[in-house]
């Protein structure tokens, strides 16, 4: 669906207001960044899955890859400026080329460096080699699980996956990842398998534990629990299973304003495949740029104008804003 | 016909209980919340208890609200049925109980 069409379909149902308007309530309209922390690169929407719930839409079909300049010139920045965290993700980033290079450069410059892996590619011919790599370089893991158990995770990722991500955690628990010590972080990362909000991180986090490790012996180091955002695929499944009224109401009766404090656009800046900046990788997908007035691609990076822009937020930014708060991150602190 | 009196959107009105009665709400609110919440006995515990009192109370809003919960803390279609289960068995064991009452007056007054 055109996101503009997506835009359209997010309606709030009932009194409780837009939010923007739910912003301006609490005075807090426009939001402003607060700094770029993490710089988020979306360097390829092709995947070798294709799940019901991605905001990505992707698929083996995308052709959308970063292109070799716009890598340098992310790399350059990571190294001129002072920005904590680099975030890789996609897509399958494994799937680009230019990832072990990427990752080089960018580990030359000592800053956290997390990729973003659905983990069932680590299973697969050339990119058996990524886990290895991940090791030398230190770069931390955010693996996608959605759920424990296989029936739940093979309705939303496709026939297979779990048993394939359960082989790529065993994989990296071998070499060192998510087991205490070591110093080599393997984080999960949590979706509802349906139209419902997320549980709370800790108990979920526990039961996550406590089944993965009674069944399959493997094990992790945290568990970030992320609010599916109506947009893209899931925005589909919504419409298709006539969710879409009922889970914009949930969203918007659990509107937190503690959490729009916390949010992750405030300190986050996400390039596209094309270099082109935007606040949010949400915002990416629906080619919500960054707000006039800031420079809009990376060529023109500017992280004094960028750390005090003008967030661009619709009705979707209702799902990091529900309850406890979701980012890439996990809950906010709220 | 007229309107239902159970709508789903009036779930969304129980936080403001407390309009006409302040005090009180919130002490309900202080209440629920620290009796739902993790304990000694985990969330989803609770949860799943919670689950099984709203079936055997026929609590429309309570279904609701304590099947997404259950959702969304990983609680499985099989767990939920098998919690349901336990009420349904303790609401047949506390009817079939009552036979004790019917069986004591029955053994006095019969010749």
């Amino acid at each position: 669906m055109d996101p503009r069409q997506q835009l359209a379909m997010l309606e709030i149902p009932g009194r409780r207001g837009s939010f923007v308007e739910r912003l301006k309530a609490m005075e807090f309209f426009p939001l402003c960044a607060t700094g770029v922390e993490v710089l988020q690169l979306n360097i390829t929407r092709r995947c070798n899955l294709t799940c019901r719930h991605c905001h990505v839409e992707a698929s083996p079909d995308r052709q959308e890859m970063m292109l070799e300049e716009i890598i340098t010139e992310c790399i350059r920045i990571a190294q001129m400026f002072e920005i904590d965290t680099i975030d890789v993700t996609g897509g399958a980033p494994e799937l680009h080329p230019q990832l072990p290079r990427l990752l080089r450069e960018l580990a030359a410059t000592k800053k956290r460096i997390i990729v973003r892996t659905n983990l069932a590619i680590l299973t697969e011919g050339a990119c058996q080699s990524f886990p290895q790599i991940y090791r030398e370089l230190g770069v931390e893991i955010v693996g996608s699980l959605p759920d424990y158990t296989s029936e739940r995770t093979d309705r939303q990722r496709g026939s297979g996956t779990f048993a394939r991500c359960i082989t790529a955690m065993s994989l990296l628990n071998k070499i060192g990842y998510g087991r205490e010590g070591t110093g080599l972080i393997l984080n999960l990362m949590h979706n509802p398998p349906g139209a419902f909000m997320p549980g709370n991180q800790t108990s979920l986090e526990h039961e996550y534990k406590r089944q993965l490790l009674e069944r399959f012996g493997v094990e992790f180091n945290g568990l970030f629990v992320l609010t599916n955002c109506p947009i893209g695929r899931y925005l589909d499944y919504l419409i298709s299973s006539d969710n879409l009224n009922d889970y914009m109401t949930i969203l918007a009766s659990a509107f937190n304003p503690k959490a729009v404090f916390n949010v992750m656009c405030r300190n986050t800046l996400s390039v596209g495949w094309d270099g082109r900046l935007y606040d949010c990788d949400f915002n990416q997908m629906l080619g919500l740029k960054v707000n006039d007035g800031s420079p809009t691609h990376i060529r023109e990076f500017d992280l004094k104008r960028l750390s005090r822009r003008q967030i661009t937020v619709r009705n979707h930014c209702f799902a990091c804003c529900a309850g406890a708060g979701s980012s890439c991150q996990g809950v906010l602190d709220t | 016909m007229s309107e239902p009196y159970y709508k789903p959107e009036d779930l969304a009105d129980f936080p403001n209980i407390g309009e006409h009665s302040p005090e009180l709400g919130a002490s309900f609110f202080d209440y629920y919340g620290k009796a739902t919440g993790a304990g000694k006995l985990t969330e989803r515990e609770k949860a799943l208890i919670a689950l099984t009192v709203a079936t055997v109370r026929h609590c429309p809003y309570c279904i609701d609200a304590y099947t997404n919960k259950c959702l969304s803390l990983g609680v499985g279609n099989d767990e939920m049925m098998e919690a349901i289960h336990v009420g349904a068995a303790m609401v047949a064991g506390d009817t079939l109980a009552h036979a004790t009452q019917v069986r004591k007056i029955t053994r006095k007054k019969e010749m």
